[in-house]
């Protein structure tokens, strides 16, 4: 399995790169401001790392187009996550993209002798931009979006209680930036409003034992551009609790993003996720890359 | 548990609430960090002659008469900036109306103002500044559709 996702994510940063060689022919792209596609989430989504953003993927403004493809390795105590995907924006009005979760059971695979150490699934996101813009006008940039979930190794979720193996989830984000807004640097900040019954994230499956109904979830983000092309930032993600085998935790990430040029941007970052499957203080590093067009 | 969760929330959005309060601030000294007189008339030189090696937007000035562009906008930059002067010139609207200015026109000019900034060397927090009391142009600049 990691073969081939190693093989899919090297497949996709091939089209990315005869993409930008070929400069997208005749498609107008990349005159948006330096960093206003944000990174890539852990879903997929322009955003932060855990936290879906009301930007949209890349750099295409109002009649351009936009794509970005990313990979990211999140490092915990006991537990492993890389994901990747690609995502493209059309008009900054419509953001599609897919991602691929392969969560690695680690320590607890180890200690329930599984043979399968892996839960991975499958994330189709599509965000509207319903309003406004992240830097221009009185009023945050308004979008919202669309998760469908797919996991591709129930077992686990099955045995502890999960209910579905596939869903959807909803959210509606606001965002914005103040130029010069704190010492005379420019602030951000991102609101996230996610209506889901997700166990992490969706990765145990969706819907519990303790109920099977979606909960309206906050996350939010927020960070300060020490100049245009390094920001430091925090996210907060509220979770659901539907699984009475573990206690699920609120998620926090502290960052620093780097956006050294239009095509490439860095994340490092410490994500706490609490306790995760019965083993608590899952805390640990977290890096992605993104490449846009 | 909750304690540690509600003191980091509380803090997010304590940084959120600062940001929110700490709006744009007058232009108290902006004038003298680019540099008075001369800087300005420096950076706008500078500007101008990325707007004209822009290909993407550099049609807009085909007809536009540069000596005078040029002396408005270095009052308008200064008038903004806090200095002495008042500027003289059409309002933004007017200057604008009928160009058809999209999206991606008005930001590239904002990157090759950017690019002059950087290259007259004028700090990050100048930038940020000038930059916040232009943005509110774009409204009457970029035409919706």
């Amino acid at each position: 399995m990691r073969q081939m996702a190693g093989r899919l994510l090297g497949a996709v940063l091939l089209l990315l790169a005869g993409a930008a060689s070929a400069e997208m022919p005749r498609l107008p792209h990349n005159s948006r401001i330096l960093a206003t596609g944000g990174a890539t989430m852990i879903e997929g989504a322009a955003g932060g790392g855990i936290v879906p953003w009301a930007v949209l993927a890349g750099y295409g403004s109002s009649d351009e187009v936009g794509a970005s493809g990313f990979y990211t390795h999140v490092d915990l105590k006991d537990y492993s996550l890389d994901a990747f995907g690609v995502a493209a924006s059309w008009h900054n009005r419509v953001e599609v993209s897919l991602a691929r979760q392969a969560f690695d059971l680690g320590t607890l695979g180890r200690a329930l002798g599984l043979d399968d150490h892996e839960l991975r699934q499958n994330i189709l996101g599509v965000k509207l931009r319903l309003s406004g813009d992240l830097i221009y006008g009185r009023w945050p940039q308004v979008a919202a979006g669309m998760q469908y979930k797919h996991n591709l190794d129930f077992g686990i979720p099955d045995a502890v209680g999960a209910r579905h193996d596939d869903d959807v989830e909803l959210y509606i984000s606001a965002a914005k930036l103040w130029l010069a807004g704190l010492f005379e640097r420019n602030v951000f900040g991102n609101l996230t409003l996610r209506w889901s019954r997700a166990n992490q994230g969706g990765l145990l499956g969706f819907g519990g034992d303790r109920g099977d109904g979606r909960e309206l979830l906050v996350e939010g983000a927020a960070g300060i551009f020490l100049t245009r092309h390094i920001a430091l930032g925090g996210e907060y993600r509220q979770q659901p609790d539907k699984l009475s085998f573990s206690p699920q935790s609120d998620w926090f990430d502290a960052f620093v993003a780097v956006f050294p040029n239009k095509h490439l941007s860095l994340v490092a970052a410490y994500a706490d996720l609490g306790t995760v499957a019965t083993l608590p203080g899952q805390r640990g590093w977290y890096l992605s890359l993104q490449l846009a067009f | 548990m909750r304690s540690p969760t509600t003191h980091r929330v509380a803090g997010l959005l304590l940084l959120m609430c600062v940001a929110v309060g700490m709006d744009a601030r007058a232009a108290d000294r902006l004038y003298d960090d680019l540099g008075g007189a001369d800087g300005v008339a420096a950076l706008v030189d500078q500007f101008l002659g990325n707007l004209a090696d822009d290909a993407r937007i550099n049609h807009f000035f085909a007809e536009t008469n540069l000596e005078r562009f040029r002396s408005k906008l270095i009052e308008h930059l200064c008038a903004l900036a806090g200095g002495p002067c008042t500027y003289s010139g059409d309002s933004m609207h007017q200057v604008h109306a009928g160009l058809g200015i999209g999206e991606a026109a008005f930001n590239a000019v904002v990157e090759d103002l950017i690019e002059a900034m950087e290259r007259r060397d004028i700090g990050t927090g100048t930038q940020n500044r000038l930059l916040a009391l232009l943005a509110p142009m774009h409204g009457d600049i970029v035409e919706r559709r």
